[in-house]
């Protein structure tokens, strides 16, 4: 607290005591046989928005969490204007004005947002929480931001989009002049992800530092000032953002050059059987009446906005939540509909939540990986060892899933290989149709084109995917077919030529323009 | 504190250090008392010494056991130590009648159906299993003092004392039954699809669920199962007895079965655990009661000390959780 830093200071600006600028030096961290980092050097202007950009595994959570606090290195130092601190605990860092936004959420989905935003920082009169001061300060500073909420409803009912700003809340109150962001757009559709670009230039512009974690290297490129470069838990290199191209990027996080567009679609052979066929399938109010067959070798695409249905359709098909109406697999009729049964007869579900819906957190890698086809590992019950390690590492090479080793809590992977483990874990047995719902969220640049590979490849040997996911053009480049979800009904189909960006955000929004932009369902 | 030299490997950072500690903390904890006790108590390593710790195990062990495979779906039963009481009670009505091995069956068959039963209204009503056990173990006690009227009942019939005091090979019955608790509990949690079932369940139910396991008859199941090992605990507890009188069972053998359970290092927030750890947790608990014994400790600091090491336990648990 040496310098100028105004705790709980002016409530005029965010931000306005001068942004910080920090300075990292030999930084190294070792986790168990992993070298997350390895002899790091860096140095953060004030004011600027500076990007960390690398593959999956390469550090940046890591680097992040370390400056903030949140994790202790083994070596090296960091300097904050200029002096040395040691931070003992993320506390600490908030002392000095440095934030942390986790690629994970970290808030209370049981409390409301406005304790939440204070949760730690309660202002308070004589020991009682001062809320009339909190609900100014809230007011002021979510109108800053754009967080149009109420503050007093709880976080589970609200989409991530809004999440993510109560996080942004959240390091504003505490006075943050330097905010490290992890992957802050990766849950949020193209319009929510602009509006958090502009939501962090606005940031700088008021004299906040942001250090941006993100695999997007559009929106890295447009947003940053500055870019750094991990590989392997190595500083590759830093540089101006300015003349910096999506390529060069690449060829420096991966160390080899990669193409980035799409790859091409092979067509379905004419008259392939359908693989799985919805009918007439509701749950009202999230969705009604929704009809259609996928055919072996397709990849249709589910778009739509947030909230319009498309995550429940598919939890619905998959027996997760309770619908009426009938869902087939290659004209067998799933009766009951439960996820046991759809799996049993070839059909998987990639769910939206790694952390929460996809996988053990607590167990290790190889138990996640097999958990959903033990019976193709085992012996009358018993799991035959040998047969589960070779065929987990088969699978988890197949998507490029790295990790140290198998017997390791699925928590120690990078977000990016834990998403991988968990397309991983409907590889195990080949499905006949794939629900995969944001399928490359978190994943860098050269997974998410393998992944797409994989869909391709699945595809060819006869899979039937459904594809939803909030990177339009990930549906556009990838779908042989799109249909289009509004308020929980499909209202548009298009094949071939007639998908473009533009027709199916029409029909997205639909006739009446931005009308149905927002939170229909929950 | 961040300049630690870089060549040491992280192990000795401080969330490894926790991590480890929680990992192996009971083994290590139980290979020094062990080597202490072999080393200041005279007749501490011996084979009757080794019988007499197991002798007092056993019977809370075969509770434990079961406790173990609950924690590790992420559930509590506080009923299970008045299912033992009432199945003793149960048996001992039914003696007179139908005879000892039948009246023993009945009585453990009943605490299966109080299992399933908890099983039952934990998984479809959605109460939280610490609150609905407690309710059902009230209700399980109550029925107990109804039927005996809160008499103490007492059965002279030595054929009904076989299963409680007599030796197969020099060791009890029990003791063995113990042993094939230990055995299978720990066969099917670590080598069978059940094992894995019952750690996704506690582990992440969503996604458990989402992976095809049917998580109600998963935790069903393991209610049963702790029903089940309260009933068996409780037919050896009347035959070695011999008296039966309602209550309540938690000092007898719910207490040191959970005490076992988590200073064994089983997590209780699921998903985490395993029966050796539970075997160990009992063999260090007794060894150091015993030793303790050996020593002329004053009983009162033995319980003061116990309580800590319970602590202890929950406290690392908790910490390696908790920490992010
Ligand atoms: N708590 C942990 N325990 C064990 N290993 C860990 C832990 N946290 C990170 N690691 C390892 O450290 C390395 C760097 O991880 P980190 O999360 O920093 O990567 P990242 O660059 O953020 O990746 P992503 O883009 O996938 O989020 C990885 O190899 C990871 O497996
Ligand atoms: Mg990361």
């Amino acid at each position: 607290m040496s310098d100028s830093a105004s705790v709980g200071g002016g409530p005029s600006r965010t931000a306005a005591d001068g942004a910080l600028g920090v300075v990292v030096r030999g930084i190294s961290k070792r986790y168990g046989g992993a070298q997350a980092l390895e002899d790091v050097s860096l140095s953060v202007a004030p004011g600027e928005v500076h990007a960390l950009v690398g593959e999956n595994g390469a550090g940046k959570s890591t680097l992040g969490k370390i400056i903030a606090g949140a994790v202790a290195p083994d070596a090296g130092e960091i300097l904050v204007a200029g002096r040395p601190v040691h931070f003992h605990s993320p506390r600490d860092a908030i002392r000095e004005g440095i934030a942390l936004i986790h690629q994970e959420l970290q808030l209370v989905p049981a409390l409301s947002v406005l304790d939440n935003v204070f949760l730690g920082a309660e202002p308070s009169r004589g020991g009682f929480v001062d809320r009339a001061r909190q609900r100014e300060r809230f007011a002021e500073l979510a109108a800053h931001i754009g967080f149009r909420q109420s503050p007093s409803v709880r976080i589970e009912t609200l989409r991530v989009a809004e999440q993510q700003k109560v996080e942004i809340l959240r390091a504003l109150v505490r006075n943050a002049r330097l905010i490290v962001m992890d992957e802050p757009t990766a849950a949020l559709t193209r319009i929510e992800a602009d509006r958090l670009l502009e939501i962090t230039r606005d940031l700088r512009d008021h004299g906040a530092t942001v250090i941006y974690v993100s695999h997007d290297l559009g929106d890295v490129l447009a947003l940053s000032d500055t870019i750094t470069v991990l590989k392997d838990g190595r500083h590759v290199k830093t540089g101006p953002a300015r003349g910096e191209t999506a390529n060069g990027l690449v060829t420096a996080m991966l160390g080899r050059s990669m193409d980035l567009t799409f790859p091409p679609r092979r067509q379905p052979p004419e008259g392939a059987p359908v693989v799985l066929s919805v009918k007439g399938l509701s749950r009202p109010p999230a969705f009604e009446d929704v009809s259609f067959d996928i055919h072996a070798g397709e990849i249709v695409g589910l778009a739509g906005l947030v909230g319009s249905g498309r995550t429940e359709i598919a939890r619905a098909i998959f027996g997760a939540d309770p619908s009426t109406g009938a869902v087939e697999i290659e004209g067998t009729r799933l009766q009951p509909r439960s996820p046991g049964n759809s799996i049993r007869h070839g059909l998987a579900m990639l769910p939206e939540s790694r952390k929460d819906q996809g996988l053990i957190m607590v167990r290790p890698v190889r138990e996640n990986v097999s958990i959903a086809h033990l019976r193709e590992v085992s012996w009358h019950g018993i799991i035959q060892a040998a047969r589960e390690r070779s065929r987990v590492a088969e699978v988890l090479n197949s998507v490029d899933a790295r990790a140290a080793n198998h017997s390791m809590a699925i928590s120690g992977l990078s977000g990016g290989n834990q998403q991988k483990a968990a397309i991983a874990k409907w590889l195990v047995k080949t499905p006949k149709a794939l629900l995969a719902d944001e399928p490359t969220r978190g994943i860098d640049v050269g997974a998410k084109r393998a992944i797409y590979e994989l869909i391709h490849r699945l595809a060819e040997q006869g899979l039937g995917v459904l594809l939803i996911s909030s990177e339009l053009e990930e549906v556009l480049g990838l779908a042989h077919r799109v249909l289009v979800v509004r308020s929980g009904r499909i209202v548009g189909e298009f094949v071939g030529k007639q998908i473009n960006e533009e027709t199916v955000m029409r029909a997205a929004f639909g006739e009446t323009g931005m009308g149905a932009h927002g939170d229909e369902a929950a | 504190m961040s300049r630690i030299d870089a060549s040491l490997p992280s192990r000795f950072s401080r969330r490894s250090v926790v991590e480890v500690l929680r990992e192996y903390a009971i083994v290590v904890s139980f290979l020094a008392l062990l080597i202490i006790l072999s080393a200041t108590a005279d007749h501490f390593l011996t084979w009757i010494n080794l019988l007499n710790t197991l002798e007092s195990g056993s019977i809370y062990g075969i509770v434990a056991v079961a406790f173990t495979v609950l924690l590790i779906v992420g559930e509590f039963d506080l009923c299970s130590g008045a299912i033992y009481v009432f199945v003793g009670i149960v048996a001992a009505k039914l003696q007179p009648d139908l005879g000892t091995w039948p009246s023993l069956g009945i009585g453990v068959v009943a605490g299966l159906g109080v299992g399933i039963f908890n099983g039952l209204i934990v998984t479809f009503l959605r109460i939280n299993s610490f609150i609905a056990t407690l309710a059902s173990s009230l209700m399980v006690v109550g029925i107990g003092t109804e039927v005996t009227n809160g008499f103490q009942l007492y059965i002279p019939d030595p054929d009904f004392a076989v299963l409680g005091n007599e030796k197969f090979i020099g060791v009890d019955y029990f003791i063995w039954i113990f042993f094939v608790f230990v055995v299978i509990g720990g066969f099917v949690l670590s080598r069978t699809k059940l094992g894995r079932w019952l750690y996704a369940t506690g582990g992440n139910s969503e996604a458990a669920r989402l992976s095809g396991i049917n998580t109600r008859a998963v935790r069903i199941g393991a209610f049963s199962f702790s029903g089940f090992a309260a009933g068996v605990a409780g037919a050896v507890l009347i035959s070695r007895t011999g008296t039966a009188i309602a209550g309540d069972g938690l000092a007898d053998v719910l207490f040191p079965a959970i005490a076992a359970v988590v200073v064994g290092g089983t997590s209780i927030q699921g998903g985490r655990g395993a029966i050796w750890r539970t075997v160990l947790g009992i063999f260090f608990l007794e060894f150091i009661r015993n030793g303790f014994n050996l020593l002329e400790v004053n009983p009162y600091y033995q319980a003061i000390i116990q309580g800590a090491i319970i602590l202890v336990a929950v406290g690392a648990d908790a910490l390696s959780r908790g920490t992010k």
